[in-house]
């Protein structure tokens, strides 16, 4: 992009103002630090100039937004022709108490639904199981059966409004309810938009919602994409997050690097069972995080587009360009709030949501400033909500499309990302010996990416230990105080509301038609068939999701991940 | 008599949020302690089990599911059950646990409870003074 000339005259200038500037200048007032770096370690220059940049090929790197690579963003317009859909991440009690808080923040702006389950949910387990005992409705909404959903969705019209489902082992049977609930509505299977996020590679490196093992896993989430892209078309069948990687202690650099991996591995997956790539690749989805080194995630999710952009047109061969856009989800980082002086959150969430959004999101969640307390209570999202909406409409920051293009320091960052991410996907293509799908299997099986992540949460927290990291208002900053704020608190009584449900239905449902939609999916299972057909049957006789789970469990077997500190 | 101090960290319930849990339990091994660490999805019972069989002097509840009221005196109701004292036993709940909570854990007979953001040291710290004053007036009682 520059003039050899000119850039060799510009070296020769830094040279002379190192020389007669800076030097003198750093000799008597010196700097703040020995060494400042990003979250993820990468060494940050005093200054970038073009030099930094001289390799940039604005059309094979950059290039226009809605083309190829899509550094700028996947659509030609981006926030000017619409804004991203604003997702708040919520759910908690029963669906009656769900219901409510989705209408409240429909009410209040948020242009899209996003759906936090409960624990015996999201690990496949029913209300009345001893397992589920204090959990039931703590930190997501309880859904047991068909039944609940359509509590769930009472008044909100599936052809209007599109859902993300946060749930991976029992991502099938919430996406059968869901269509189930569209049948219900009259909504056409290839009207329904929304995404399940139906992620388990992450669950095994992160998160830790585990109930079949790793190979089990992929098979049904390829059934799910056999199945989605013949029947729900518009909807996206899985959501590849790095966001659980990060909060559980990973590097921007790994976060991107293993999120990346694991889509090549669904893609391999895919692939190998017959499915067209160009079919799949646009009903799939990512999910990162974004935390507080400002522009490390803007560079993350702007390199993160140039790679999936390469990958699957070079890699996968896929030809329609509609495949190669990676588009995401961002949630503010819940791994960086403080219980300490919570309405600095406020800030933090303010300056992540920004970085989102300077990097192209399609859809974002804002924490809540009370979440290392709790669920947060109604003020409290309505804040995290209006944060987007000051970003949308008053900042102007939405008004031109990568606004930060060629900014030597986000360009160089950009490329550094990417580099760095190349590579570990290349390391863990070396233990699938070329195949991604079994280099990410083989690095869950021999702990590789556990211990990466581990590793890189101690090196955090030690630095906060020792102070090189500051946080402020808990290492630096900090003041005695009382907390004022006020904290939701989850009805003890939706536990038992929750059970009698669930037993009015079981005694009340057909129950012959259960246990033959059962059978349908054990022997499915067995024979290697798509669990998908069965399983829709099964939800629409009303079998639970602890039923559904376990002919799936006893089939595949159950998981349990070795204990590495 | 001059062993070390064993410390069991626990991750009990559905959740599988264990950053937290691990880090401290890295720490507190790099602090000199001897550390069990259970790994994830433990029952109550498994937790009391492995805290009277290891015969460790702390116990530490790591919970970010909000069902530490439920779960927590499950855990102290089968350590004396399985034969540990709770009177020499340290209990400490860690995790996303609310301010009000944090009381009625105290009543429950968790001896501490750390919140995010506590420093490791003054965990360690913690642990350092109130496992032999406990002892002590254990013995007593």
């Amino acid at each position: 992009m520059f003039d050899e000339k000119k850039l060799e005259e510009l070296k020769r200038k830094r040279e002379g103002w190192e020389k007669s500037c800076l030097n003198p200048y750093l000799e008597k007032y010196g700097e703040r630090d020995e060494m400042f770096e990003t979250l993820s370690g990468i060494k940050v220059k005093r200054v970038y100039d073009p030099t930094d940049i001289a390799h940039l090929d604005y059309m094979k790197d950059l290039n226009y937004p809605g083309e190829y690579p899509y550094t700028r963003g996947v659509y030609p317009t981006m926030y000017r022709g619409r804004l991203w859909t604003m997702r708040q991440f919520s759910g908690f009690g029963t669906a009656e108490d769900t219901n409510a808080r989705w209408k409240m923040l429909l009410r209040e702006g948020q242009t899209g639904l996003s759906t936090a389950f409960d624990f015996p949910t999201l690990m496949g387990v029913d209300s009345d199981d001893p397992l589920a005992d204090g959990e039931v409705g703590k930190v997501g909404v309880a859904i047991d059966t068909l039944k609940d959903f359509e509590v769930l969705f009472d008044g909100i019209p599936l052809d209007k409004v599109s859902t993300s489902f946060t749930i991976n082992p029992p991502a099938a049977i919430i996406l059968a309810m869901y269509v189930a609930i569209g049948d219900l509505q009259g909504v056409p299977r290839e009207q329904l938009r929304g995404t399940i996020q139906n992620d388990m590679l992450k669950e095994f490196h992160a998160q830790n919602t585990l109930v079949l093992p790793p190979e089990p896993s992929v098979k049904v989430i390829t059934d799910i994409f056999e199945w989605g892209v013949e029947n729900v078309p518009k909807f996206n069948l899985i959501s590849i997050s790095g966001y659980h990687i990060r909060e559980a202690g990973s590097t921007a650099v790994q976060e991107l690097a293993f999120t990346i991996a694991d889509g090549m591995a669904y893609v391999e997956a895919a692939i190998e069972r017959g499915i067209d790539i160009d079919r799949l690749a646009p009903q799939l989805s990512f999910f990162f995080n974004s935390h507080n080194n400002f522009f490390e995630e803007i560079a993350k999710f702007r390199a993160a587009r140039r790679m999936w952009a390469k990958i699957m047109r070079e890699e996968y061969d896929a030809k329609n360009p509609r495949s190669w856009w990676l588009k995401f989800h961002t949630q503010t980082a819940g791994c960086s709030l403080t219980a300490q002086q919570p309405l600095n959150n406020i800030v933090r969430t303010t300056i992540q949501a920004m970085a989102a959004v300077l990097g192209g999101t399609q859809s974002l969640h804002t924490n809540s400033f009370d979440e290392a307390w709790a669920l947060p209570s109604e003020e409290a999202v309505r804040v995290a909500l209006r944060t987007q909406q000051i970003i949308a409409y008053e900042s102007g920051i939405p008004d031109t499309i990568d606004p930060l293009a060629g900014s030597y320091y986000v360009e160089w960052l950009t490329d550094k990302m990417e580099k760095l991410a190349w590579k570990y996907i290349e390391q863990i293509r070396k233990m699938g010996e070329g195949s991604m799908l079994r280099g990410v299997l083989t690095g869950i099986e021999n702990g590789f990416f556990v211990k990466e992540i581990s590793r890189a949460a101690a090196e955090y927290q030690r630095d906060v230990e020792e102070g090189r990291r500051t946080i402020v208002g808990v290492n630096k900053f900090a003041i005695e105080e009382d907390l004022n704020i006020p904290i939701l608190k989850v009805d003890e009584e939706a536990q038992r509301r929750q059970v009698e449900r669930l037993r009015k239905i079981k005694a009340e449902r057909d129950n012959d038609a259960v246990r033959e939609a059962l059978e349908w999916l054990r022997s499915a299972a067995e024979n290697n068939e798509n669990v998908m057909p069965p399983i829709l049957e099964a939800v629409k006789a009303y079998a639970s999701v602890g039923e559904i789970m376990g002919v799936l469990k006893e089939v595949y077997g159950t998981y349990r991940k070795p204990i590495i500190i | 008599m001059d062993r070390k101090i064993r410390v069991l960290v626990a991750k009990v319930g559905l959740d599988g949020h264990d950053r937290g849990a691990k880090v401290v339990a890295r720490f507190l091994r790099d602090a000199g302690f001897e550390v069990i660490y259970t790994g994830l999805h433990r029952t109550p019972e498994e937790v009391a089990m492995a805290a009277v069989q290891e015969d460790v002097d702390v116990v530490g509840i790591s919970l970010h599911s909000g069902a530490h009221l439920t779960l927590v005196p499950k855990v102290m109701k089968y350590i004396e059950e399985f034969g540990g004292d709770l009177n020499e036993l340290v209990v400490i709940v860690g995790g996303i646990v609310p301010a009000d909570d944090i009381d009625k854990l105290k009543e429950m007979g968790v001896d501490e409870v750390f919140i995010p953001g506590t420093p490791i040291e003054k965990i360690i710290d913690y642990i350092k003074a109130k496992v032999p004053e406990k002892k002590r007036t254990g013995e007593k009682v």
